[in-house]
């Protein structure tokens, strides 16, 4: 087929095709400008902030934006990591990243742990009481912690949860999304693959090791992206149940930096922020093919 | 939706399901429960004794002018940043969804934003909008127009828009790119052969084909901005200047924690609960009827 194709093609007046030619290219200029004006737009803020956390605070106090690289980018990144807001007494900011860390990853793997296992109980098997655990567990969808915050609160203040990792992630780990997908996927899993693994002799929690988790992979994974960045961006929770600064994470730290405006360290503050989206959008680039296959699927 | 080959297993399933059934009750059921015990409660101003005055909190937060003000401030809030950011989204997926060069590095550099968190868009938007730091900001008061957020409730209000939208749109991109995809070429191809324009092929083919996508992200969008905003607008504007950018959330939030008002913030969580249930049930409908065809 691709021999005779140019055959076919070539007897066209170039003529002809001159007119239309310019044309598509005018179209093409048109959607590379768009999408180019599209970039800038998101590019923007970050390039103010990355170039901003390379001068010294005096500069960005007199507003003089600095669009260029400064001079001063290792000291500010040096003082961000190791002591933070220098002018009041403040966190370091790897020990806000650690926490922010912690945390994006606990509740990443406790998600996914709680709700692949609630998947497959609810998907093959059945036994009494499945429609009420189903509905039990679908109804959390319907409210965001954010609605039940000080309820939520007290219960975590009753088990003595205050400042602790514990009560920083278990709270944020009962959530549906997670275990609707995977159900939705098993069920997308043929009934002849279980009954030929029932016939070969596999047990469940065999087909499950074996068969149910290699399949889930690109589910995992573009989950592993969703809550890694939910994890790691959370900010009313923590704010709220976090009032020690050991377990201070980096999202709140920031807002805290900003504080009474007259005395914020601008520098250290933009350096922080750099520091601060960098997890998040390296997890989002690295897994970007499977993140968006894993969403596109979903969404079938 | 059953499958007809299961295990058999009596114990099993129970304790695959225990983890999350016990999270969830604890903290989940437990909390909502409370929430809505407080909401027909009152606690006197130092904490000692409270009281059952049933639907009273329900009254004094409709009758309340600021809180109205305040639902409105969500409505507004919600519409433009739903509004500009699934159009925006829509375009720029339209257009790196055709066959150009550089459409891969295009997608990424559009889907980035997506690990962004509220708060860190906020301090992003302050080095943009401030009026003596941000570069737009200055540039503004240069040319001679008094810009300062803090202090214009109007200009605090299109900020916190701004940046919420400029969040979300890489969110709305990677659905509406994923939803351009799955329409089949052959639909498209045989509606450029019957002569129509690329405008025309949009609005009449791939627009109707994409509502399910569309429909889907508009439930999405409005339920984050009402509930995934609270970091934007606490470290942009605290709400301010006067109570300008409150929305429901952030005045639960004062409510309950700045002004201790347990029985009021209680109240609030409940409307809120009910408009989120309204927003999922929807949803939730729409999409079982969508599995159907």
């Amino acid at each position: 087929m691709s021999q005779v194709q140019p055959a076919i093609a070539a007897p066209v007046p170039l003529a002809a095709e001159a007119p239309r030619r310019r044309r598509f290219l005018g179209a093409d200029l048109t959607t590379h400008v768009i999408l180019l004006l599209g970039v800038v737009l998101f590019a923007l803020p970050i390039w103010i902030v990355l170039m901003g956390s390379t001068h010294d605070a005096a500069t960005i106090g007199r507003g003089e934006v600095p669009l260029l690289p400064g001079s001063e980018g290792w000291n500010n990144y040096a003082t961000a990591w190791s002591e933070g807001n220098t002018r009041r007494a403040s966190v370091p900011v790897s020990t806000m990243m650690f926490n922010s860390a912690v945390m994006a990853l606990l509740i990443t793997v406790g998600k996914l742990a709680i709700s692949i296992t609630s998947a497959y109980a609810v998907a093959f098997f059945s036994f009494p009481g499945r429609m009420l655990c189903f509905w039990a567990i679908f109804i959390t969808l319907m409210l965001p912690v954010e609605v039940r915050i000080f309820p939520t609160f007290q219960v975590v203040s009753d088990l003595g949860m205050v400042n602790t990792y514990q009560g920083l992630i278990i709270p944020l780990i009962a959530s549906a999304t997670a275990t609707l997908l995977f159900r939705q996927f098993f069920l997308t899993i043929p009934d002849e693959l279980v009954e030929a693994a029932k016939m070969d002799g596999a047990g469940p929690m065999r087909f499950f090791k074996d068969i149910v988790l290699p399949l889930s992979a690109t589910n995992i994974a573009a989950l592993f992206v969703i809550l890694f960045v939910y994890g790691w961006n959370q900010y009313l929770w923590p704010l709220l149940v976090t009032t020690s600064t050991d377990v201070e994470t980096i999202v709140i730290g920031i807002v805290k930096m900003l504080g009474a405006e007259a005395d914020t360290e601008w520098n250290i503050v933009m350096a922080t922020t750099v520091l601060a989206l960098l997890p998040p959008v390296a997890v989002v680039i690295l897994m970007q093919r499977w993140f968006v296959k894993g969403l596109t699927e979903t969404e079938k | 939706m059953r499958r007809k080959v299961i295990f058999g297993n009596k114990l099993l399933p129970y304790l695959l399901l225990a983890p999350q059934l016990i999270v969830t009750a604890i903290f989940f059921f437990w909390p909502a429960a409370e929430a809505i015990r407080y909401s027909f409660l009152r606690q006197d101003a130092f904490g000692i004794s409270v009281m059952f005055v049933g639907l009273e909190n329900f009254q004094d937060l409709f009758a309340d002018d600021r809180y109205l003000q305040v639902v409105w401030n969500t409505i507004w809030f919600s519409f433009w940043v739903t509004v500009l950011s699934m159009g925006v989204a829509l375009l720029l997926a339209v257009l790196a969804d055709r066959h150009i060069r550089g459409r891969d590095t295009y997608r990424t550099l559009l889907i980035w934003p997506y690990a962004i968190a509220p708060a860190i868009a906020a301090v992003l938007y302050i080095f943009l909008f401030h009026p003596s730091l941000g570069l737009l900001g200055r540039a503004l008061n240069g040319f001679g127009v008094p810009w300062d957020y803090r202090l214009n409730g109007d200009q605090a209000m299109l900020v916190v828009i701004l940046a919420a939208a400029w969040k979300q749109v890489s969110y709305n991109f990677l659905f509406f790119l994923a939803g351009l995809q799955s329409i089949p070429k052959s639909v498209l191809e045989a509606a450029a052969i019957d002569g129509a324009s690329p405008s025309r092929r949009f609005w009449t083919v791939i627009f109707p084909l994409l509502s399910p996508t569309t429909f889907f992200l508009l439930v999405i969008n409005i339920t984050s901005a009402v509930f995934d905003t609270f970091g934007i607008i606490d470290a942009l504007t605290g709400g301010g200047p006067g109570n300008a950018t409150q929305t429901m959330i952030y005045r639960a939030y004062v409510d309950g924690r700045v002004n201790l008002d347990l029985g009021s913030s209680a109240a609030q969580s409940v409307v809120l609960m009910i408009a989120v249930m309204a927003l999922t049930l929807v949803q939730f409908r729409f999409i079982e009827r969508r599995v159907h065809y």
